[in-house]
């Protein structure tokens, strides 16, 4: 069993200041995950008439992309590779304190305490992160061989849960690798062809119409990516992008 | 909007675009970097020798080849640096303060780039008053005579020698995250080649410290020249 | 109310049906479909597919989802794959095997046509899906690879690394989000569908709570589909994500829309054991792990025991101490057994006091074999992010040691019945995928679900809803109709009671409550007893819950809280259902095993061999139908019967030996 100190910024509305609030979090068992440890705490300030902490989760298997803590100052907790409801007490000392606030970018408004409006990013996935192909019209799925390897490309950027953890890591609250991973995805395969330089172009633009910030190269979001998709993915949007800015303003 | 200016247009009003912008100016300064030493290390062969390496500077394509690099230089220090404030600012914009920041794997050359960047302009135009512009009437003097004895002039004041080494430092900061920057920006990094290029970055940014400070370093505590 | 259960199946062979039925169907022309509204309810790839696949054709279409974007819906997490009977692998697959695989392994409790309609458009679903750009398994030639899965002796199915619904759900989310951004669909995220709103006995608009402000209001149109999922969640622990919920089905029940066969659920073989009470879920382990993994426990109590204790390490115990049930019990299918055999089996083994885990509720999945003789490389490449996601949450090495696995609630056969056009009884109410009972009658084969949902939503509603739209004048209905303002009301006055009971107990301890008594009573194994027992303690719950229950703040914020007593209220009366059809079924079937009904020894069919005692007995004479429950306030449900006719397929005694 663990005793711990929680700093959790609270927020009641989106239009709230908020501020940082501390919980102590007794006796909670070390195999639990993170998620159901603040299920616990929340169970307490409940019995006790308090507003529970809010936040969003949904699958609790890391996959659906939908809890979004930064735990002492990285999304998703220091450890590689998971999401918050990956994160396990085991990880954690008797008598920490742990800090956890909300996914923060000037794009992720707040919602409420540690729930935030991502919505942002399907609007980039809506502004061209799709090949268009109608229902019923398609060829026999095995009349376009692709190779394994781009095959197994496409999938390492299509990995990308949309947990929007890269932005929230970023200095400059960047959603490059988030538009590179679907852009680098639909790049590698034959089928995304036709409609390559119309989506990287879109997807950039909306992308910068939502307000992110500007990749400065320092890999954050790498590192912070619950499904360790790669900054090569922004190299080769960089690259994509530059030819199809090209093509649009220089050439026909 | 007149279809001339159109396509820069494009290209400005962009993230990535002015990220190429940044990633492509920064290249230009950074062989430039190279140039530039490779013709100040000619101090070291002798008088002669550098005096002559800087009358050919100017009299190269009869006087117009120093304007042509003077003004592509300034031109792509301005795009740079515009650019990057530009840049900065939209991503202060962006990105609100966590109240517990913690950084994973940023270098801390990448995260005072615009603290670095902005030092060496400050340097830059120092430097140009300095010894190009040559507002102190003395080096003017001595610069008429021989470039090479108004280095050693200008370096023997202890002053200018600590601003000096602070802003090459800086610079080698600024070159290590910068030259691998450029890479990834213009799309030509991956995981394969990512430890060589950053391998190069920083071999390149040691060299220019190295080569750069040699000079003051030799003249003022050494007393090289004096 | 008399209810006549019309399937309307088309007439006509069981393999012409569908061409037959799309013939007959009635179109719209291009210029009338924009002039229709289509509520869909969820955005997962039943809902996904119908929403963008009708903004598609034309018409106007609105969708919801209580998730913050389309994507995160829990189809998401499916992670084996998907059959289609493409026959790729030339291993004998057709569309008639994989049609007769699905009914075999559905414990012929399902219709012909539709299962005979399911896999048919399988194929179409996968040629969809590589033209969407999602990067299912190829092989070095760059064509399509497949693996074998449960309940089938043929490699069928197409994958996606250990992540297959969530590339397919991405195909289909993205496919949604370009309707979206074209104008064709307006979604709704952060939105909870409360209540359908009925006129003229029509579906024509749903009430809805945005989760945001908490504003509660609604929406009108021509058609509602809801593809909003099962019901596992009824049990609190299941694979099924937190906020799985029948909400939306129990509202459109209590509207008059029947619940059809809500006994049957499934319980999934690899799960990760229970480790404590404070436990919120649990995790699936891919089924796919079956085909390399051996399934075993000890032959002996004691060495349970020792195993325990952690005494002695698994991978100590000799290969004559382990008892590798499924292989012993079921040699032609062994390791690849159904799930609702393999979860039985593994019960049996740690009710006998064999379980390992420390709780004694587990049994071991082995990869030592698989390692000898492929390599770890191999398996890395086949398993890595399962074996790496069994690490993170058990803590343990699976490379190294076996993993523990048993048995959990997994996903729900039944659902609101729906005829052949997947339109329920309420005229103009569609359900589709794991929401609708239809097509895996008492138990569901691996792969399939992911099938079903697609098929539900690309192929097949935007074909069926055709016969229906074509009765009705458009936009007969706004949300300033009578209906629609007292159906706001209703759903009002509920949310303001449920936030003004400010009792003493927390939503999650009803729902522990409820969830331990559904599995002890009518989980994996039912008897008359347990279920009569439930069916008197559930109202009793439901009465504390509406009078002690605790939920702070108010109603018109996020409020998370609200959220979910709204949605344990629901289960609360739903369970009731549930157990009145698991006792009216004096059988066993697939997911639904009755103690009483089992077969034993001196049975002809035991006798022969062709199957063990212990196993479901199913009573094909009184049973062969669809039970579809009408809701009645405050009284037991009623049971409508809606008799499966099987024209092709002659029933049989299920056996995988």
């Amino acid at each position: 069993m663990l005793n711990l100190t929680l700093k959790v910024w609270r927020q009641k509305t989106p239009q709230d200041q908020g501020s940082i609030e501390t919980y102590d979090a007794k006796n909670i068992p070390e195999e639990a995950s993170f998620l159901e440890m603040l299920d616990i705490v929340n169970g307490r300030i409940i019995e006790t008439g308090g507003e529970p902490i809010h936040f969003d989760h949904d699958c609790r298997e890391g996959i659906c992309g939908m809890c979004s803590l930064t735990i002492n100052g990285v999304p998703h907790s220091k450890e590689k590779g998971i999401t918050t409801c990956q994160v396990h007490m085991r990880k954690f000392q008797e008598g920490d304190t742990i800090w956890i606030e909300p996914f923060r970018a000037r794009a992720f408004p707040v919602i409420r305490d540690l729930i935030v409006d991502r919505s942002a990013m399907d609007r980039i996935i809506a502004s061209g992160g799709y090949i268009d192909v109608r229902t019923g019209s398609a060829v026999d799925a095995n009349s376009l061989p692709i190779p394994k390897t781009d095959a197994d490309s496409a999938f390492d950027a299509a990995a990308c849960i949309g947990c929007g953890a890269c932005i929230a890591a970023c200095k400059n609250s960047s959603a490059m690798l988030f538009t590179a991973a679907k852009v680098s995805h639909l790049g590698h395969l034959p089928q995304g062809q036709p409609e390559r330089d119309k989506r990287v172009l879109a997807m950039v633009r909306q992308m910068d119409a939502e307000g992110f910030g500007n990749c400065t190269n320092q890999y954050e979001c790498e590192a912070a990516c619950p499904k360790e998709i790669s900054v090569d993915h922004i190299a080769r949007m960089n690259r994509d992008f530059a030819t199809a800015l090209v093509k649009e303003q220089l050439l026909s | 909007m007149n279809a001339s200016i159109r396509p820069l247009c494009a290209i400005w009003n962009s993230s990535i675009g002015k990220k190429y912008l940044v990633a492509l100016t920064g290249l230009v300064l950074v062989l430039f970097l190279a140039g530039h030493l490779t013709g100040n290390l000619l101090v070291f062969v002798g008088q002669e020798d550098f005096d002559e390496y800087a009358k050919f500077l100017h009299t190269m394509l009869h006087g117009a080849g120093v304007w042509i690099a003077r003004i592509t230089l300034l031109a792509c220090l301005v795009i740079h640096v515009v650019a990057t404030i530009a840049l900065t600012r939209q991503n202060a914009a962006a990105s609100p303060k966590y109240q517990h920041e913690k950084t994973i794997q940023a270098t801390r050359s990448s995260r005072i780039m615009i603290i670095s960047g902005l030092t060496i302009l400050a340097f830059v135009v120092y430097h140009l008053l300095h010894f190009t512009v040559r507002v102190d009437s003395n080096l003017a003097e001595l610069a008429k005579e021989s470039p090479y004895q108004m280095v050693i002039a200008g370096f023997s004041s202890g002053i200018v020698v600590l601003f000096y080494v602070i802003a090459i430092s800086l610079l080698c900061s600024h070159l290590s995250h910068g030259v691998q920057s450029i890479f990834q920006t213009l799309g030509l990094r991956s995981k394969k080649s990512a430890p060589l290029i950053s391998f190069i970055s920083k071999a390149y940014a040691l060299i220019i410290w190295l080569g750069f400070l040699s000079i003051p370093v030799a003249i003022y505590f050494f007393k090289f020249g004096r | 109310m008399s209810i006549v259960l019309d399937s309307k199946i088309p007439s006509g062979p069981l393999d012409q049906k569908w061409s037959k039925h799309k013939m007959d169907s009635k179109l719209i022309n291009p210029a009338n479909k924009r002039k229709f509204t289509i509520l869909v309810v969820g955005s997962g790839l039943a809902g996904g597919a119908a929403a963008a696949t009708l903004a598609e054709l034309g018409y106007k279409v609105k969708c919801f989802c209580y998730q913050d974007s389309p994507r995160r819906a829990h189809s998401i997490a499916a992670q084996g794959g998907i059959n289609a009977a493409k026959n790729y692998q030339n291993d004998g697959d057709s569309v008639r095997r994989l049609f007769y695989d699905t009914i075999k392994g559905g414990d012929f409790r399902s219709r012909e046509a539709n299962v005979h309609r399911l896999a048919e458009v399988s194929t179409n679903i996968i040629d969809q899906c590589v033209a969407q750009g999602v990067p299912f398994a190829r092989e070095y030639g760059g064509l399509l690879d497949n693996r074998s899965f449960g309940g089938a002796q043929v490699s069928r199915t197409f994958y996606a690394r250990g992540q297959t619904g969530q590339q397919l759900l991405i195909g289909c989310y993205q496919a949604l989000e370009k309707e979206v951004h074209k104008g064709g669909v307006q979604m709704f995220p952060r939105t909870e569908m409360l209540d359908v709103v009925l006129v003229d006995g029509h579906a024509k608009g749903i009430v809805v709570r945005d989760m945001v402000t908490g504003k509660i209001s609604s929406h009108s149109g021509d058609a509602v589909i809801m593809a909003t999922g099962g019901y596992g969640n009824v049990f609190f622990l299941s694979t099924n994500a937190m906020g799985c919920n029948v909400t939306a089905a129990w509202r459109a029940a209590r509207r008059g829309a029947l619940f059809a066969n809500p006994c049957y659920t499934q319980i999934h073989p690899t799960c990760i054991p229970v480790s404590g009470d404070y436990q919120s879920k649990l995790t699936l382990m891919s089924e796919s792990l079956r085909n390399d993994g051996r399934i075993w426990v000890p032959k002996s109590k004691e060495i349970a025991e020792k195993l325990r204790n952690k005494q002695i390490l698994p991978d100590s115990v000799k290969d004559e101490d382990r008892d590798y049930f499924l292989e012993r019990k079921y040699p032609s299918f062994g390791n690849l057994s159904p799930r609702d055999i393999s979860s039985r089996a593994a019960k049996e083994c740690c009710d006998d006091g064999r379980g390992v885990a420390p709780t004694g509720l587990g049994v071991y999945l082995d990869f030592r074999d698989a390692i000898n003789r492929l390599g770890e490389p191999a398996i890395r490449a086949r398993y890595g992010n399962l074996f790496q996601m069994y690490d993170k949450i058990a803590g343990e090495d699976p490379y190294k040691q076996p993993m523990m696995i048993y048995p959990a609630v997994h996903y729900t056969m039944g659902g609101l019945w729906v005829d052949y056009n997947l339109m329920s009884n309420v005229p103009g109410l569609h359900v589709l995928g794991e929401a609708n009972f239809s097509d895996h009658g008492a138990n569901r084969l691996g792969a399939s679900a992911l099938m079903q949902g697609l098929a539900d939503g690309y192929f097949v509603i935007p074909t069926t809803i055709a016969n229906y739209l074509a009765t009705q004048t458009p936009g007969k209905c706004s949300v300033n109709d009578d209906a629609f303002k007292q159906a706001e009301a209703e759903t009002t006055a509920r949310v303001n009671k449920l936030v003004g009971i400010k009792g003493k107990r927390t939503v999650d301890s009803f729902h522990r409550e409820l969830g331990l008594m559904m599995w002890d009573n009518c989980g994996m194994a039912r008897n008359k007893t347990g279920l009569e027992e439930n069916i008197r303690r559930i109202p009793e719950i439901r009465e504390e819950f509406w009078n002690n229950v605790c939920i702070p703040g108010s109603g018109n914020m996020a409020n998370m809280e609200l959220e979910k007593a709204g949605r344990v209220a629901d289960f609360l009366e739903f369970a009731e259902t549930m157990c009145y059809d698991a006792l009216a079924r004096e059988e066993s079937c697939g997911g639904h095993f009755r103690e009483e009904y089992q077969t034993r020894a001196g049975d002809p069919d035991v006798d022969s061999g062709l199957v063990a005692p212990g196993e479901a007995k199913r009573d094909d004479a009184n049973f062969a139908h669809v039970a579809a429950w009408q809701y009645n306030e405050g009284q037991a449900p009623t049971l409508h019967k809606e008799q499966l006719q099987y024209e092709e397929v002659k029933l049989s005694v299920r056996s995988y030996k």
